[in-house]
């Protein structure tokens, strides 16, 4: 019955929505207030309608219920409660219901932080965005609707796929959603703007609160999913290059380019019909890298969703929704002029450059995912693009912009002095230096990426700390430091974590040891400065698999660091086996070690890795969302979306 | 869910296999030699999994290249000597980094040519703002406000 009537709610949403595109629309064109005016309640029914949608399909997955086809085929009775209700996403019907929920919540949420907006724009804006939900509803009910029943329905279901039982991966999807379809809400500023025909800096100051958005819950998403892959796949690899990680790494870049660029919109009116395009742009990277993940073009053993007919609506949608507005963006981009002025050497300029190496670098992404797919239709060519392809590729653009970054943040609007601010940024120079110096000596191989990005790492970071205390002054600087607005914090927070980041995928890349042998018992062994020992294996149950479980007793001059236990698990409803290493977590290294066969010999292969920094890798991630979401509860957003709060509240009162 | 495709066919193949990635009785006795091959071989498609090196991968086929890398190399090919050789065997799909031979200069060169095209016209706009609404030292006055503004200074 609650699964009927979650069908029930997800039809009268789609209703909803079309009235919620076409109404507020033709409102807006003729200035009719009571025509607008539909947008707002329709986008909160809309959403409340798909959330009890989505929370009877939950429903459906907490209580087992098999009569259901999408649970019988993903869920099973045995699994623990956390995996049931994250099955609901696990799979491709429930996960485009959990994309649709969340484009229905941003317009929800628009309309409700709204208040401040010109109506026309606000109408405007929420009828894009029902059109976007319009698009995806249909999708959902006519090629992949979630409620289906079975005629016969079986005992128990099929398990979801035992790699995504996982806490990392549980949360990863809705993430990931939440910042792709984040960036629905740009978008649909940018056409509504393009309706309008106008843009200015108060539009900037809208639209980057959601792109902001965005990019912390995209950034929080890869994280995850590359935290997972790190600990989950077994040979703690966190980055692959894989165009599905790809798919969702573009958008990223374009998001981060976007939020740039808008605070040039916000602050000088310049770069306008550039931000607008961005907007457009990276939309629509998120509908490509949902068409790529769900198409199966590239990835044609992909487990869920390989249905080529899906691809093609997707396709289709991706056509009209990119291309629509591109066309729009073609007819309507020169009413946008420009106004301010500045000079090439200033922080407009840094901000230029930033957006064309963030976007350059999406574009070698782009093309080296797409390019097996171009050479075979247009060359004839079967041949591979992968991480070695990549890791050539697209390094050089990130270090042109680790290193442009800490001046570019510092240099003054409209007109700057490169040596001077360069003389600022000294001693951040000097330490860059140094740090690389040092890596330099310390490294036993002679290989530049270890060096690189330690210097790139420790010029960053110096460079927001500078930064930050320019900002405070030279007198009473801790106070001052502490009233600084949030959104300057936000950036120096953000940026020192890129630089985290950036170190420690270098240093984990360069640094790391492996390890590779047969492990018999009782017998130590040593890696790197680690005294190792595999004491039992055993096997044993949990609650939905069977498990055979090594002892690893790891010490280091003879006192003792660690007792670790690698296993390696089967699940025998989905008849898969999984490596589950066991990780000794440190600041400055992790200890990685992973249970293979049971050899003749009775002892077992074993490898271990020493991995310097990686948890800096996952840290600077946090960083850069941390500062995003420091930078979004900045004061003037909240004054810009016309949340009346006491103005007290914002600064402290002095 | 990144990486579920992979992930899974590489499972799913491990149940086949009891292989797992590079094995112990593969490594070779000479530190260097199994240093190059483990280089090659991060740079060699698994033909069977999808954009997973026969270094990382669990496949027998996987296995039976890394055998064959060794093979090479032990028998005295340089390193190109030995990618040729599988090149020759299994096609150019096997190579994780694509040649630049053919249209695949397109690929190699789309980066750097976007990004010159991209300065080419970043500075032409660069160039337009700073001598828009005539000079850069412009603030959007008019000449009388300019004067106007010089003697309120000056007091």
């Amino acid at each position: 019955m609650i699964t009927e009537l979650g069908h029930f709610a997800l039809i009268l949403a789609f209703m909803i929505a079309i009235v919620q595109m076409v109404v507020p629309l033709i409102g807006a064109h003729n200035r009719w207030p009571g025509w607008m005016a539909v947008a707002e309640p329709a986008a909160q029914a809309q959403f409340l309608f798909t959330a009890f949608s989505f929370g009877a399909l939950m429903w459906a997955f907490v209580t087992s219920d098999f009569s259901v086809r999408l649970v019988a085929l993903n869920s099973h009775s045995a699994k623990p409660m956390l995996y049931k209700i994250s099955g609901t996403w696990g799979n491709h019907e429930g996960s485009m219901l959990l994309w649709v929920l969340i484009v229905s919540l941003f317009g929800a949420t628009a309309s409700v932080f709204g208040g401040g907006l010109p109506p026309t724009l606000k109408a405007r804006v929420l009828s894009v965005q029902a059109a976007i939900g319009v698009a995806f509803f249909g999708f959902i009910l006519f090629t992949s609707n979630p409620f289906l029943r079975l005629v016969n329905p079986p005992f128990d279901g099929q398990d979801l796929n035992p790699l995504l039982q996982d806490p990392g991966l549980a949360f990863h999807p809705p993430f990931l959603y939440l910042g792709y379809v984040g960036l629905s809400m740009a978008f649909s500023f940018a056409v509504a703007a393009l309706i309008e025909g106008r843009v200015d800096a108060a539009w900037g100051r809208w639209v980057r609160p959601w792109t902001l958005a965005a990019w912390i819950f995209l950034t929080i998403g890869i994280a995850l999913g590359s935290w997972w892959a790190y600990y989950e796949l077994g040979w703690g690899g966190f980055w692959f290059w894989d165009p599905v990680e790809n798919a969702s790494f573009m958008p990223w870049l374009l998001a981060a380019a976007l939020l740039h660029s808008a605070i040039v919109v916000e602050k000088r009116e310049s770069l306008k019909s550039w931000t607008i395009l961005l907007a457009i742009l990276a939309f629509g990277f998120s509908l490509i890298g949902t068409f790529i993940v769900r198409s199966g073009l590239l990835t044609s053993v992909h487990a869920f969703a390989n249905d080529p007919e899906r691809g093609v609506v997707i396709l289709a949608i991706l056509a009209v929704f990119t291309g629509g507005a591109l066309l729009l963006f073609a007819l309507r981009a020169q009413a946008m002029e420009a106004k301010g002025v500045f000079s090439m050497v200033s922080r407009e300029s840094a901000l230029v450059a930033n957006n064309l190496l963030l976007a350059v670098s999406c574009f070698v992404v782009f093309v080296g995912t797409l390019w097996p797919v171009v050479a075979e239709m247009a060359f004839d060519r079967k041949l591979s693009v992968g991480a070695p392809f990549f890791d050539a590729a697209f390094p050089p653009f990130m270090v042109a912009l680790g290193v442009l970054l800490p001046i570019g943040a510092m240099l003054p609007w409209k007109r700057g002095k490169g040596a001077k601010t360069l003389w600022t940024l000294r001693y951040g120079i000097a330490l860059a230096l140094a740090v690389a110096g040092l890596a330099w000596t310390m490294q036993t191989e002679k290989s530049l990426l270890g060096p690189v990005g330690a210097m790139l790492g420790a010029w960053i970071v110096s460079g927001a700390a500078t930064d930050l205390l320019q900002r405070a002054g030279r007198s009473d600087r801790l106070s001052r430091l502490m009233r600084l607005p949030r959104a300057d914090w936000g950036k120096a927070v953000a940026h020192a974590g890129l630089g985290v980041t950036i170190f420690a995928i270098a240093g984990l890349t360069a640094w790391q040891t492996e390890d590779i042998r047969v492990a018999n018992l009782n017998e130590p062994f040593r890696v790197g400065s680690y005294d190792m020992v595999l004491t039992s294996v055993e096997e044993g149950r949990g609650p939905n698999y069977f498990t055979t479980m090594g002892v690893v007793e790891v010490s280091r001059n003879g006192s003792k660091v660690a007792t670790l236990r690698p296993e390696k698990r089967v699940y025998p409803v989905a008849q898969m086996p999984t490596t589950e290493a066991a990780i000794d977590y440190r600041f400055t290294r992790d200890l990685y070690v992973v249970l293979g066969d049971a050899q003749d010999s009775g002892g077992f292969t074993m490898r271990t890795y020493i991995k310097p920094f990686a948890n800096w890798i996952w840290g600077g991630c946090l960083l850069m969302a941390l500062g995003g979401l420091l930078s979004l509860s900045d004061r003037r957003f909240r004054v810009a979306a016309g949340v009346r709060k006491a103005p007290a509240r914002g600064v402290p009162a002095e | 869910m990144i990486r579920f495709i992979k992930a899974s066919l590489a499972i799913l193949l491990l149940s086949l296999s009891p292989a797992y990635a590079v094995q112990p009785d593969e490594v070779l006795e000479d530190p260097v030699l199994e240093e190059r091959a483990r280089s090659l071989s991060e740079g060699l498609r698994c033909l069977v999994c999808r954009n997973e090196s026969i270094d990382e991968s669990n496949a027998d086929l996987a296995r039976d290249l890394r055998l064959l890398v060794r093979e090479r190399l032990v028998a005295g090919d340089s390193d190109e000597e030995a990618v040729d050789f599988i090149v020759d065997r299994y096609g150019e799909y096997v190579l994780l980094k694509p040649t630049v031979r053919g249209a695949n200069w397109i690929l190699w060169a789309a980066g750097p040519m976007m990004l010159v095209l991209a300065l080419l016209i970043a500075l032409l706009y660069l160039r337009k703002r700073a001598t828009a609404a005539g000079g850069a030292e412009s603030n959007g006055l008019t000449e009388d406000e300019e004067a106007r503004l010089k003697e309120i200074l000056k007091d």
